[in-house]
């Protein structure tokens, strides 16, 4: 029965670890696969936890704030695509860019809007789904945030998207080959630049999950790394979007796991604990990056002749 | 010859019209007082002088607050409320830079402040730049410079403090200790650096003296800034079993009110985070500080010192927050007993031990 609760309070935390990674992940996705690496996922994140925050507690409504994530997050994307599709700017420089611009705007808009309070503003946050009985032994699993439910399914969807509508087949000819796409009559610069906003979109979703159902509350620094973390989760999962869940769930379960572990009392430094997920993904990374295959035309900036 | 005439008026207008602007503005001319003094009387008798001393209007001192954090930060948002208290209050004039960071630009921008500004007195957080103001320090003598630090005073110039509210965490662990059903408590941290440690070892001290069977949990989030890793960290305790937390980071709080169980601010009264679940925090008030620090400094008497005594309880720099009305779900006695323990190491008769080694937990 101990066992019973631990594994059920590991498996909840897992999945709550990994819904903004999933997110986050989905979203650097469409961005590598049309040829883009957007390095600007973390600021990205950011400006979608603090939009999404922001949005709610002015309208009153959180579907209106996550609304406001998916805007603000597409109009980064777009930035990007502005930058490195359209002038061709180095991707590297321009996603790094919009991370410090995406944060910078967030910070300063937080302070105009809420201005110098000592405890961070806070809003009544999505509430956990009770598809089971409270007391129920499962429950804490069964009973998460609605968008750990979307982020999953959003999985099958952006599998469908990619692997099988003709728009997700123009993403891929121009990430492997824009020469011959743009040969073949597809517009590069356009096709790249709606992978950016959907891209955009997402990650800031997965920012707004943190604010917006996690937590209820935006504080600076609240991404952490998360965002970087995704842009190691996309190596691990080969740019394939089934394996983006399956990399979410083993960093969110080690990081659950080395919580749990360090209030178990073992008598280890914990420092061991919190570098555990980092060691996983490198293991993970070293296995599976061996296979890796990166899109061909990732990192290279399109110019027509 | 013609065009060289021209061309001296033009250069000579030219000329004319910089000097004017360049010219300082009219001073208004002081009127100088005739005063016709008629000695009409001998004063014959001897008068009796009484020399009162009327101080003129306190000069204003200029300080500048240097930040490595942005101000939302919640110890050095301490200090610049302090700050600002002063300002607001016609004792300062403060101006501020934050979120200098840690890679160097600290010793610039106190460089160019002291050049520049040439303030009374620079306040900020040294840690992760702890050598970059000394330096400083020592080429701008005329300057006091008081930083929160790890570290001790450097002469002539560096005062020292810190945030030495281990008192109001011995008295929230003595409530959380006298609340909990299961006998088992958790604190989330950021790091085991001193700062950290010694808050959570006094609320460890502080729990054990109220109900000696008590278990602690301490987990670490290995960052300073990480609400979601911290409330994961909470829940995982309170899977755990514990029933009261003490949240020294943001993001306990609303792990336990989710569950609703009660819990502990830390640095700023969080009442409002949850007010039906947080029963009090340990404040961090600079106030008595920077008063201190002004009054030293407008007199001439600024001395490298540790200030840590302004930042305990006794002078009024830290203190257990108001319950909020959460004192009528607690029992009477335990009240009670906290009240007296405030009371005694506000008069001096009871010390909380500083403990600074990384807590190992208690279970």
């Amino acid at each position: 029965m101990e066992l019973t609760l631990f594994l059920v309070g590991l498996i909840a935390a897992t999945l709550r670890v990994a819904t903004p990674l999933i997110f986050g992940t989905l979203g650097e996705l469409f961005s590598e696969r049309s040829g883009v690496l957007n390095l600007g996922i973390e600021g990205i994140m950011f400006l979608g936890a603090f939009t999404g925050f922001a949005v709610a507690a002015k309208t009153g409504s959180l579907w209106i704030g996550l609304l406001g994530a998916i805007v603000a997050g597409g109009l980064a994307g777009m930035l990007m695509a502005l930058l490195s599709v359209r002038l061709g700017v180095n991707q590297h420089v321009s996603g790094l860019g919009i991370t410090l611009l995406a944060t910078g705007i967030s910070l300063y808009s937080f302070r105009v809007i809420f201005g110098e309070s000592k405890i961070p503003p806070s809003i009544e946050p999505f509430p956990m789904l009770p598809i089971l009985p409270e007391l129920h032994v499962l429950a804490p699993i069964t009973n998460q945030y609605l968008l750990t439910y979307i982020g999953i399914a959003m999985i099958a969807v952006v599998w469908w998207v990619i692997g099988k509508t003709r728009f997700g087949l123009q993403i891929r000819a121009v990430g492997e080959n824009p020469e011959a796409a743009d040969a073949a009559g597809l517009n590069v610069y356009a096709i790249r630049t709606r992978a950016l906003v959907i891209g955009g979109a997402l990650m800031a979703v997965g920012g707004a999950f943190l604010t917006l159902a996690q937590l209820g509350s935006f504080t600076f620094g609240i991404i952490a790394g998360r965002g970087w973390v995704c842009i190691a989760l996309i190596i691990f999962a080969n740019w394939q979007s089934v394996n983006v869940l399956f990399g979410a769930l083993i960093f969110g379960g080690v990081q659950a796991l080395q919580l749990r572990l360090q209030t178990l009392g073992f008598k280890l430094p914990y420092e061991l604990f919190l570098s555990l997920p980092y060691v996983v993904t490198i293991i993970a990374l070293t296995l599976a990056g061996r296979n890796a295959s990166a899109p061909s035309a990732l990192l290279k900036a399109y110019r027509r002749e | 010859m013609k065009k060289n005439v021209y061309r001296l008026m033009t250069v000579l207008i030219l000329v004319t019209i910089a000097l004017a602007a360049c010219a300082p503005a009219v001073a208004p001319v002081p009127e100088t007082v005739v005063e016709k003094v008629e000695i009409t009387k001998l004063v014959e008798s001897q008068v009796e002088v009484v020399v009162t001393a009327t101080p003129g209007p306190e000069k204003i001192l200029k300080v500048f607050g240097a930040f490595a954090t942005p101000i939302e930060e919640p110890w050095d948002g301490v200090i610049h409320a302090a700050l600002n208290k002063a300002q607001a209050d016609g004792r300062i004039e403060y101006t501020y830079q934050e979120a200098i960071g840690y890679s160097g630009d600290m010793e610039r921008v106190l460089r160019e402040v002291c050049e520049q500004q040439k303030p009374d007195l620079i306040l900020g957080d040294a840690f992760g730049n702890e050598e970059a103001v000394r330096r400083v320090a020592k080429d701008f003598p005329e300057v006091a410079f008081a930083f929160g630090s790890g570290s001790g005073p450097t002469e002539p110039n560096v005062a020292v403090f810190d945030n030495w509210i281990h008192e109001p965490a011995y008295l929230m662990g003595m409530l959380a200790g006298g609340l909990t059903k299961t006998n088992k408590l958790g604190v989330v941290g950021a790091m085991p650096v001193p700062e950290v440690n010694r808050l959570t070892n006094a609320f460890i001290a502080g729990a054990k003296a109220q109900n000696p069977d008590v278990v602690v949990m301490v987990s670490f989030i290995n960052s300073w800034f990480d609400p979601a890793a911290a409330k994961e960290a909470a829940i995982a305790m309170i899977d755990n079993g514990a029933d009261v937390l003490y949240a020294e980071r943001f993001g306990v709080i609303e792990a336990a009110a989710e569950k609703g169980l009660f819990s502990f601010g830390n640095m700023s009264d969080q009442n409002e985070l949850a007010p039906d679940f947080v029963v009090s925090s340990a404040v961090w008030n600079m106030d008595p500080t920077v008063d201190y620090l002004i009054n030293q400094v407008s007199a001439g008497t600024f001395t490298a010192q540790d200030l840590k005594d302004f930042s305990m309880m006794g002078k009024g720099g830290a203190s257990l927050a108001s319950f909020h009305g959460t004192e009528a779900k607690l029992p009477a006695d335990l009240v009670a007993a906290v009240k007296a323990r405030e009371a005694e190491i506000m008069s001096g008769m009871f010390r909380v031990d500083v403990s600074e080694s990384q807590p190992a937990g208690s279970n």
